[in-house]
């Protein structure tokens, strides 16, 4: 093993997963608690749907996809000077959240109005029937029916969230990405990059095995 | 109780729904009947408004309730029941929970809500299956559940759509049984649509024929059911009776004497009329077609036979007198 890991810094390694995972956690919430109404709204306001509202969708529909087609190295940069009227600084985990989330919420709110088109048209007319308000039946019906793909939604966005952040330590952000970038491709750090990765893949593997043992928990079908 | 007058409903401009005008009596089980895409699903829906009629007023209970909005909608859908094909049920939520939840909806506070739901339970006979998920269930089963959960606001109405035609003919039986039952013990006003004449026959009253977004004809079960005027409603009846028009067609053109349709009704049935007739006219009857069966509760008997011989008037009017119904067959 001699000289297989000299250039590891475990202490690096370690904060750098912790970064990793604040960030995750930190922008997977921001992105939930964004993309979910946003996505609900899309969904409500879409085509013969509960509040049909042609001129509203086509102007949330638009701009999720402008969100969606900016690739998210350029969105990293352009959202530098709000990021920091946002959270007083680019660099480091705080400075990651705000374009992490900016560039995963309109994600997350496209899968949530997949997983509420996948609700049976009949559950929601049965709902109208006996009489339920609009809430009602989103509080009440389409989110507890919708359950199972909005988890399999969230896990998705997880993960992609995980190749954004160390897409975010070009920028300063700190964790495995930047730990990648820095040492592992700069220095030449063959090692440093291989650790890295390891541990983003044993990450994403972990995401993935909890959001199905969720979904398949959750589905009552 | 529900009172339609000249009802339209358009979709883009084309008309799914022409003028009908239809009354629907308390306590009534009123069938609709028709093909798919005949439109009794969106006559159906326009009792609860899940379809706006286009034209015409739609009376509840002598109120005009075809622009209500709001609240006074939403308090209206919480009288009128309704139970589906694919039953609709939450699948996220128990057996209970789902009738639970129009109880929920209403604001009803949460110490009444159990005790409601196991009277309702036991009203359907599921007082076992509480707990479950409705993916455990049977269809006859989930229909059930949504009788039960169609129930839990006490409507004064019921409306089925295509209740049965997803369940296999034994459940079938048992739910339109229930259905029977609940009329009576609640009172219950049933509205359903079905494309099963055998449906209507089992427990409907009156019914109506739809036929392209028309009206075509209405009245009791017993006359629409053995003496169908309309040739949407004869098909409807043929199919029910498992009968060829064609064959039955060949069948008349090989007898010989005079072919007449007789048709007794309740007591009737079940008196040795035939024989006393062909003894007292001196006839005798080739049997064509026969069938003796129930209309809801009436029995009833359809025979199509050939007479000859000396007095066939005699005999016709002898079977006329004694309350049966003659029809010749051309």
């Amino acid at each position: 093993m001699e000289g297989w890991f000299d250039n590891i810094d475990w202490t690096d390694i370690g904060q750098a997963s912790l970064d990793t995972l604040a960030m995750l956690g930190g922008s997977l919430l921001a992105s939930i608690l964004l993309g979910l109404p946003l996505g609900v709204l899309l969904f409500l306001t879409g085509k013969r749907q509960l509040l049909e509202q042609p001129v509203v969708y086509a102007i949330l529909s638009f701009l999720v996809n402008v969100l969606r087609s900016v690739p998210f190295i350029i969105l990293l940069i352009v959202m530098i000077p709000f990021t920091v009227v946002l959270v007083g600084t680019s660099l480091g985990v705080a400075g990651a959240i705000p374009p992490l989330v900016i560039g995963t919420a309109p994600f997350f709110a496209r899968l949530v109005e997949n997983a509420l088109r996948e609700v049976d048209r009949g559950i929601i007319e049965a709902c109208q029937a006996m009489g339920a308000t609009t809430r009602q039946i989103v509080f009440g019906a389409l989110l507890p029916e919708a359950m199972p793909g909005l988890v399999a939604g969230a896990t998705v966005t997880a993960i992609a969230l995980v190749s954004y952040t160390a897409m975010a330590g070009v920028i300063g952000a700190g964790g495995l990405g930047d730990l990648a970038v820095r040492f592992g491709y700069q220095r030449f750090q063959t090692d440093v990059m291989v650790v890295t990765v390891l541990a983003l893949l044993v990450l994403v593997q972990v995401l993935q095995m909890l959001g199905d043992w969720l979904v398949a928990r959750l589905s009552r079908r | 109780m529900i009172e339609f007058q000249g009802v339209t409903k358009d979709y883009a401009g084309v008309r799914a729904l022409h003028p009908v005008d239809l009354s629907i009596g308390r306590g009534e089980v009123f069938g609709v009947i028709g093909h798919s895409g005949a439109g009794k699903s969106t006559l159906l829906r326009t009792i609860n408004l899940l379809e706006r009629p286009s034209g015409g007023r739609l009376l509840i209970e002598g109120r005009d309730v075809t622009k209500a909005d709001g609240d006074a909608l939403r308090t209206l859908r919480r009288r009128i029941g309704m139970i589906f094909q694919h039953f609709n049920l939450l699948s996220s939520k128990t057996v209970a929970q789902n009738i639970a939840f129009p109880l929920k909806l209403a604001g009803t506070p949460r110490s009444d809500v159990e005790g409601r739901v196991r009277e309702l339970l036991g009203r359907v006979g599921l007082e076992a299956h509480a707990a479950k998920y409705p993916a455990q269930l049977s269809g006859g089963q989930k229909q059930r559940v949504g009788i039960a959960r169609a129930l839990a606001s006490a409507p004064d109405i019921l409306l089925c759509d295509e209740a049965t035609s997803a369940l296999d003919p034994e459940t079938t039986a048992s739910v339109l049984q229930l259905l029977g039952e609940l009329n009576r013990e609640l009172e219950l006003t049933i509205v359903l649509i079905t494309h099963e004449m055998d449906v209507i026959r089992r427990v409907c009253d009156r019914v109506a024929v739809l036929d392209a977004g028309r009206l075509v004809e209405s009245g009791t079960v017993a006359d629409v059911f053995l003496h169908p005027q309309h040739a949407t409603t004869r098909r409807f009846v043929l199919e029910a009776e498992h009968v060829d028009e064609r064959e039955r067609r060949e069948d008349l053109a090989h007898a010989h004497g005079r072919i007449v349709r007789l048709t007794f009704r309740g007591e009737a049935t079940y008196s040795p009329l035939l024989g006393r007739v062909a003894r007292a006219a001196g006839v005798e009857y080739n049997i064509l077609a026969g069938r003796i069966d129930r209309i809801k509760d009436t029995p009833y008997g359809q025979l199509t036979v050939a007479v000859s011989g000396d007095d066939v008037d005699g005999a016709l009017r002898a079977f006329a007198d004694a309350g049966v119904r003659v029809e010749e067959v051309a």
